[in-house]
């Protein structure tokens, strides 16, 4: 009762302190069914917290693919550019030079380092547009404070129902929850 | 400290003496204080280089090192009035007063070499000598140079020259010399023992000396005197002569195991004679023939047609077969195994075919018995007066070095000497071993030595004086046909020297007579006429108008069949000669002959017992195994170095190493072949070998040099006949043994301006090694010391590969000298990570020392590997920089630790001809651009020049049929290429191996 | 425990029973003990890691000081130990990113528990190796002229320099490398952070995982990115070796201007690179029970491409050999003899052949390939092996080229064997902190693999299974 009575209150006045509602399940299969079901019941900013990437997790959350492919195609595209651009300036247009008798622009000789630009420009932008989209590195998070997570790192699955959803009430996403047989549900202030 | 009864002051007292004085009385004062002997002494032992100097020139200021070192000079140099020079010097194409910093001066003076000149062109920056060259005017040198006159340069700074006169090791002044030798008497127990004189100068002084003490002795010694050379002239003419060959007018040359164009007087100037008559650049031109009897090969034996391995017996066996045949009544030896009939009978008619026209020489260390038979041939075949010419002695007096150091000693030992005066040479160290000179100086009162470095015999003696270099006094000194050159100083003597002249005069009770003064009073006696005009002229030319030594016509030779030939009959005998980089020991000290590669063996800082694969099998031994050499009752232990084309049972033990007291450079470097050297056996002796225990690493920069096998199939050496060439005069096989087609992806670079390339005429190069130590000198080449080049990183910027052709017991000799190619498509420069090789716009393959950070690729990927690196600091940088590095040419960076370098065809002389013909406004002439390689060379075996300009010399050469690229298959587009070697060998004798290797 | 060769078991990439729990519990253990009850073996371990990383120390302040003459380096031969010890270490990297990306492309899943440490080698071989070129320079503290960008006088390094490309090509690989290892880490650092046991390691590792919260949103960008960049290494790692053997191939030097050098390189890397990673892994799952993670099938697998590789890099020698005499051109030919025969160092050419060709062949035995301490020989005989091949390719050629004038020998100094041994102390070190400091398997992929064999019930090698079935049922 207690518990819910807070819940009221943080519904009535603390209601933009609240960051969500959090689930805890000891399954991963609990945790598959409770986030179709949330789908299904409307849910939409919701997310889930697992030590180990769960294969469809995200489509059964409603996620969208991600865009990093084409942006890591465009950077790739950007270096082989740069890579031959800044040989081919160096050696035909700032300071052409006679070396071995050899052509200014002697492009095969480019290849090679064209190539390492390419790999080099496309796996940075691949490694930090994921850590930058992730909002990482991140000092605090709010899903921090929930109780146990730190078992989401270990052996225990987190589904979070955030409060900025437009159907978000505390006591029905509550009773939502609790149906789907978690260890706990818990209030997470933002 | 010295302990007389004249004390040395101290510091203290010479502050006390001038705290006393004040204002400007207080400079003069010290120069006062300066000019006593006792504070001269005082410096020579506190401050041993400051002393110099104060000797020396006060005013000097050429040297800002040597001022500002103590309190003192520093004072005296601050406060001083420049004063003009005392005596002129006069420049060569400038006068001082045009003076342009950064541009040198020179000045033609001579080095004398054995008592003979040879004329050179001193290059001075800021009055600082740097570089020599050959003087175009001088007879003996003609513009050539040797290794050693080069390498002089390094000597005249070395900081460990005797830097003050010392009395027993204390230092002492000038006048108290001239004091100890006040009292002379009637010079009856007083001896003067110079070296060979030539110097008009000296030979007045002497006979002077001689007037005023009639009973004076002088005697001459220098081991590497030809004296068989001065007593067969006598037992051929009755009469001492000075005897010319001229190998410009002789078509057939047989050399009796003479090395003419490396050692004995005129060396150069019959080096350039005999190669002008071997310049092949198509099948038309005409070739003399060289047959050659040698005991060990030498320079001479590479140019050879007919090459005979004789062992000293031997060559006085073929002299003798020779004029037996040739109808001359001729002493009897036995005639040596090797000559076969065919080989003589073939000579015969070669020398009976050009009479009038041939030439016989006789070796520089030959018998005299041999001398004088090679004179009856050249008279027998009417070469008197044609291709030899007879002339007034050139020496002062000609004679038996030998017999005249033997009388001295006699004397010495007999105690009739009170004063012995030694004007130069170390005979402590070079007198024969039986003569032990040593000993007998310790019989004579008072010895006084002068000499470049306090040596042995200054050790020994009780007066050491230092010497003067032959860039820092006046003299007066002939060449080998006379022509005598007034030599004048470059810079005031660097660690304060005395002349010989100097010396004489002070025996002559004249302490103060100055070089310059008693130079020209000899020359005053001679010249009628506007003596000034003359001495102006004369010096500046560096040589005196038709000073040569009047010829003597109409000598026959009287009959020499009672002359006693060596008869031979040793299975084994030693061969004693000078060393072809230290001479009689005289440089060994200079770090730049210790490194230079000997010819053939390539051995560098150290001599060994040379001999043939043949008797290494019989002895038992391997290189660098140790022989126990016993020869005139002495034992030496020396390492082996088996060398192919020395004659069997011949060990050939170079002279001038194992100086006691040499410096820190030469001191301990090889063995000591003066302990086996006899009076009476002084170049050949019967000698006893055993093998000895331990090994003795030798550093040759040469590993490989047979041609057999795979050298054979790389073409690089590419050598025929005359017969060859005029087989096939268009595209000779020879040349090109493969088909070469240089196809390439990529359209050249056009170069419209200068396209400096190089021509090397190996059929002409003897290997003499002159071009790596001038290129050495110009480029500030360091040496890197016998460990380093044990590990190979010796860092010469031009070497000279040697090659055998044949088998290896009658192997022909091939030389090839190589430096940067310049391939207009270079391997080395792609593969540089920072671009610190690459070309300019002139085709130079040019290095950038501050670029360079030292990856080694370009070496890797240089096929000649032509590259050398500073793997340490080989250099010396201003921060341990001693007084050699004034030697330094200044137009030429000095490379640090880490960079790469190599040849870069002397970009500062392409430089310099560039501005000078930018300035007025032509191109650059073909000439005008000498490298110091091609300047050095006295051969004329490289041509260096102008690729674009088609009348250039090097253009030409490109064009002859005998032009190839070593390597061409690798298409890298050479700049410098190479003319086939050539020889001319007699129709009758099978061929020698032709074709490519 | 004893491990029954040829059983289903250690046909697994990892043994069933392991719940996440476990999986942390086994891996995260030994790292988050604390600094008193640190393994004995470790402690002996780091120490003479150490004590080789002084005698690198001292060894490069000398060759500052001194010059690169204390090497035996001279004219002709101007790259020796330095280059030799070079491509050997960088070799060894390779086998790392090729576990790690190749087999995760090629989803072999069997990689998961030891792309962890392999990862580690690779980055830690590229550091031994990247400062040899460094060291190695005639003036060492100006390298970096070599980076692209115009010096005072407007000049730009030399890109036509095979010097310059592995400039490029080892900073692309370095740097690649530290991302994909750091990116592979960040779950598991977020699992030490929340099993922390003391506030340092909970500060410590909670930086480290830069707040990592295990999201299934970013769990699959996280999945994407990890992908790519396996995609992008896998071409990197193959151009990175294929780049150094140019330094060879483009020559002019007979006996390095041959095309078969890039691939025969990046073979002869592969094949290094497997030994290496057998002598850590074989003491490794020792010294921390891992035998359930890195089981018998790991090892069999890692032999088996050991055979493979090692016979194409004899492949290679065979072809040099042939290419010689097929050139026509006498400095080929003469320098192949050489090699093989030449009177100074022919004995380095029959033992490489004995270490990389003879010593592999019992490879072909299952009985052998599943012996770790035979497997742990044969690895220690062809590093040896590869050390030689390179011995053999950069200094005995460089003795003997075109001018028989200029031809020399080779004989290294302290300092070369010094510095090679020090690489060793650098390598060791950074690897001991490593397994001390850093779970050397990663734990958030085994605990997939893990609820994949448990729940799913599948075992994704269950054709391999039946095929020992098969052999098993044969025998």
């Amino acid at each position: 009762m207690s518990a819910s009575a807070t819940a009221h209150a943080g519904a009535a006045g603390a209601e933009p302190d609240l960051y969500g509602l959090v689930a805890e399940f000891d399954s991963v299969e609990a945790l598959e069914t409770a986030a179709d079901a949330a789908r299904e019941a409307g849910y939409r900013s919701m997310d889930a917290y697992t030590p180990y990437p769960v294969e469809g997790l995200d489509e059964k959350l409603g996620m969208e693919p991600t865009r990093l492919g084409w942006v890591v195609l465009a950077a790739g595209i950007a270096g082989a550019l740069l890579g031959f651009g800044m040989q081919w300036y160096a050696n035909v247009v700032f300071y052409p030079l006679n070396i071995g008798g050899q052509p200014l622009n002697s492009w095969p000789q480019f290849i090679i380092i064209t190539f390492e630009m390419t790999v080099l420009l496309s796996a940075f932008t691949a490694g930090l547009y994921m850590l930058g989209r992730n909002g990482l590195p991140r000092y605090h998070h709010p899903i921090f404070s929930t109780p146990n997570f730190a078992a989401a790192s270990r052996d225990r699955f987190f589904l979070c129902i955030e409060a900025r959803d437009a159907r978000f009430d505390p006591t029905a996403v509550r009773t939502f929850l609790e149906k789907h047989g978690p260890v706990r549900v818990s209030e997470v202030a933002s | 400290m010295s302990d007389d009864a004249n004390p040395t002051p101290t510091l203290q007292s010479i502050r006390e003496r001038l705290d006393g004085t004040k204002g400007r009385t207080f400079w003069k004062g010290l120069d006062e204080v300066a000019d006593t002997d006792a504070f001269r002494s005082f410096m020579a032992e506190e401050f041993p280089r400051q002393a110099a100097p104060l000797e020396s020139s006060l005013h000097r200021r050429d040297f800002l090192k040597l001022l500002g070192a103590s309190l003192a000079l520093a004072g005296l140099s601050a406060c001083a009035r420049p004063e003009a020079p005392h005596d002129k010097i006069v420049p060569y194409v400038e006068t001082p007063e045009q003076m342009v910093p950064g541009r040198p001066l020179f000045f033609a003076t001579a080095i004398s070499d054995g008592g003979y000149a040879e004329g050179l062109l001193a290059e001075s920056h800021q009055g600082r000598p740097t570089k020599v060259e050959g003087n175009p005017d001088h007879p003996a040198s003609q513009g050539a140079t040797s290794a050693v006159s080069q390498a002089t340069v390094l000597t005249l700074y070395d900081p460990e020259r005797s830097q003050a006169i010392s009395e027993g090791g204390a230092a002492r002044g000038w006048d108290q010399l001239a004091a100890a030798l006040s009292d002379l008497g009637d010079g009856e127990r007083v001896a003067v023992l110079t070296e060979t004189v030539t110097s008009p100068t000296l030979a007045r002084q002497i006979a002077e000396l001689k007037d005023a003490y009639p009973g004076l002795r002088w005697h001459q010694y220098d081991p590497t005197h030809a004296d068989g050379a001065v007593l067969g002239a006598r037992e051929a003419f009755g009469r001492d002569l000075t005897v010319v060959p001229h190998f410009d007018r002789a078509d057939v040359v047989l050399s009796l195991d003479a090395d003419f164009v490396q050692t004995g007087p005129g060396r150069l100037a019959h080096a350039k004679a005999f190669a002008a008559r071997r310049r092949v650049r198509s099948a038309d031109d005409a070739m003399n023939r060289l047959w050659m009897a040698e005991s060990a090969p030498a320079n001479t034996g590479t140019l050879a047609d007919h090459r005979l391995a004789l062992d000293p017996a031997g060559v006085a066996g073929l002299a003798a077969a020779v004029a037996e045949r040739l109808g001359v009544a001729a002493p009897s030896a036995p005639r040596p195994a090797a000559l076969e009939d065919a080989w003589l009978d073939a000579l015969i008619d070669d020398l009976q075919e050009h009479r009038g026209s041939s030439l016989v020489v006789a070796g520089h260390d030959q018998p005299a018995a041999v001398h004088a038979l090679t004179h009856a041939i050249n008279d027998a075949l009417g070469n008197l007066g044609e291709t030899v010419t007879l002339h007034e002695p050139v020496e002062a007096r000609p004679e038996s070095h030998l017999d005249s150091l033997r009388d001295l000693v006699a004397a010495m030992n007999g105690g009739e000497i009170g004063t012995l005066v030694i004007t130069g040479g170390n005979p402590v160290y070079t007198a024969p071993a039986d003569l032990d000179f040593a000993a007998a100086m310790d019989r004579v009162d008072t010895t006084v030595h002068l000499g470049l470095y306090r040596d042995e015999t200054g050790m020994r003696a009780d007066w050491h004086v230092p010497e003067t270099h032959h860039l820092e006094s006046w003299s007066d000194v002939r060449a080998f046909d006379g022509t005598a050159t007034i030599a004048q100083p470059l810079i005031r003597p660097f660690y304060g020297g005395r002349s010989p002249h100097e010396l004489l005069a002070l025996l002559a009770g004249d302490p103060d007579a100055s070089a310059h003064d008693l130079v020209r009073a000899t020359w005053r006696e001679r010249i009628d006429g506007d003596f000034e005009a003359f001495w102006r002229r004369a010096v500046h030319r560096g040589a005196v108008p038709d000073s040569a030594a009047p010829s003597v016509d109409g000598l026959s030779v009287s009959d020499v069949s009672g002359l006693n030939l060596p008869q031979g009959g040793n299975d084994l005998v030693l061969l004693l000669r000078p060393d072809p980089s230290l001479g009689d020991g005289r440089w060994a000290n200079n770090g730049w002959l210790q490194e230079l590669p000997k010819p053939f063996s390539k051995l560098t800082w150290d001599n060994a017992a040379l001999l043939s694969a043949r008797t290494a099998e019989r002895l038992n031994v391997r290189n660098e195994d140790r022989l126990e050499l016993t020869a005139s009752g002495r034992t030496l232990t020396a390492p082996v170095w088996i060398q192919p084309g020395m004659a069997d049972g011949v060990v050939l033990l170079h002279l001038g190493f194992g100086r006691d007291a040499a410096g820190r450079v030469g001191a301990g470097v090889g063995v000591n072949a003066y302990r086996l050297r006899a009076s009476d056996a002084p170049i050949v002796a019967p000698l006893a070998a055993a093998k000895a225990s331990g090994r003795t690493r030798l550093a040759s920069t040469q590993l490989h040099q047979a041609l057999a096998g795979t050298g054979e199939r790389r073409h690089i050496v590419r050598h025929g006949t005359v017969a060859d060439l005029q087989a096939e005069p268009d595209h000779p096989t020879f040349v090109h043994p493969v088909a070469h087609h240089d196809y390439d992806l990529y359209e050249n670079f056009a170069y419209d301006g200068s396209a400096w390339g190089m021509v090397v005429d190996m059929t002409v190069c003897t290997g003499c090694n002159a071009c790596v130590t001038a290129c050495q000198s110009e480029n500030n080449v360091p040496i890197v010391g016998k460990d380093q080049v044990l590990v190979g990183r010796e860092m010469h910027w031009i070497r000279v590969d040697a090659y055998y052709g044949g088998s290896v017991d009658d192997p022909d000799f091939y030389q090839m000298p190589m430096a940067c190619q310049h391939c207009e498509k270079a391997p080395c420069e792609p593969v540089c990570p920072v671009g610190a090789t690459l070309h300019d716009h002139e085709g130079l393959n040019v290095m950038v020392y501050n670029r360079c950070v030292g990856t080694r690729y370009c070496s890797n990927n240089c096929p000649y590997k032509v590259r050398t690196f500073n793997y340490l600091q080989y250099a010396e940088l201003s921060s341990n920089a001693t007084e050699q590095s004034l030697a330094a040419n200044p137009d030429v960076t000095v490379r640090s630790r880490g960079v790469m370098e190599k040849c870069t065809y002397c970009t500062q002389r392409i430089s310099r001809a560039r501005i000078q013909a930018g300035n007025e406004d032509r191109k650059i002439r073909d000439g005008e651009v000498v490298t110091a390689c091609q300047a050095a060379c006295p051969t004329d075996a490289i041509v260096f020049g102008d690729l674009n300009d088609e009348e250039s010399r090097v253009a030409q050469d490109k064009r002859s049929v005998l032009n190839y690229a070593v390597l061409e298959e690798l298409n890298t587009v050479p700049r410098t290429t190479y003319l086939a070697h050539v020889r001319n060998p007699h129709p009758a004798l099978a061929e020698r191996g032709t074709g490519a290797a | 425990m004893g491990v029954r060769s040829g059983s289903v078991e250690t046909q697994r990439a990892i043994r069933p029973g392991y719940d996440p729990a476990g999986i942390d519990d086994t891996v995260n253990a030994p790292v988050l003990v604390g600094v008193g009850r640190t393994a004995a073996w470790w402690w002996i371990g780091f120490g003479i890691s150490l004590a080789l990383l002084g005698l690198y120390l001292a060894s490069v302040v000398v060759l500052v000081t001194q010059g690169v003459g204390i090497f035996g380096n001279n004219q002709p031969v101007a790259w020796a130990m330095p280059i030799i010890n070079f491509v050997w270490w960088i070799g060894i990297g390779h086998a790392g990113t090729l576990i790690s990306a190749a087999l995760l492309l090629f989803r072999q899943p069997w990689r998961t528990s030891i792309n962890r440490f392999a990862e580690a080698m690779t980055i830690f071989a590229v550091v031994c190796a990247g400062l040899y070129p460094i060291l190695h320079l005639g003036r060492p503290w100006v390298f970096y002229w070599l980076l692209p960008y115009p010096n005072t006088y407007g000049l730009f390094p030399n890109f036509r320099s095979p010097l310059d490309w592995d400039l490029f090509a080892i900073g692309t690989y370095a740097s690649v490398s530290v991302l994909f290892w750091f990116i592979g880490l960040i779950p598991d650092l977020a699992t030490l952070r929340d099993q922390s046991r003391t506030r340092a390691q909970r500060i410590l590792y909670g930086i480290l995982c830069l707040g990592w919260t295990g999201s299934a949103k970013a769990w699959q960008r996280y999945q994407r990115a990890y992908l790519l960049l396996a995609a992008l290494s896998f071409p990197l790692v193959l151009s990175v070796h294929s780049t150094i053997a140019m330094d060879f191939a483009v020559s002019v030097v007979p006996g390095w201007n041959n095309t078969v050098m890039p691939p025969y390189f990046v073979a002869g890397a592969v094949f290094a690179g497997f030994a290496m990673v057998l002598m850590l892994a074989i003491p490794l799952r020792k010294a921390f029970h891992l035998e359930g993670m890195i089981t018998m099938r790991h090892l069999d697998n890692a032999a088996k491409l050991m055979l493979a590789t090692g016979m194409i890099v004899v492949y290679g020698y065979f072809v040099e050999l042939f290419d010689a005499y097929y050139s026509g051109l006498e400095f080929e030919r003469f320098m192949a003899l050489n090699r093989v025969f030449g009177a100074d160092h022919w004995w380095a050419f029959w033992l490489l052949i004995a270490c990389n060709l003879v010593a592999i062949q019992p490879l072909w035995l299952r009985s052998v390939r599943q012996n770790p301490w035979a497997l742990f020989g044969i690895s220690v005989i062809v590093s040896i092996g590869m050390w030689l091949e390179r011995f053999v390719i950069v200094a005995i050629t460089l003795t003997k080229d075109f001018l028989p004038s200029a031809w020399g020998g080779y004989v290294p100094t302290f300092w070369d064997w010094s510095l090679y041994a020090g690489s060793f102390g650098l390598f060791g070190t950074l690897f001991f902190l490593f397994i001390r400091l850093l779970p050397s398997i990663a734990t958030s992929e085994m605990k997939e693999l893990a609820h994949h064999d448990a729940h799913h019930g599948s075992d994704p090698f269950e054709e391999i299974r039946q095929d020992v079935h098969a052999k098993e049922a044969r025998s």
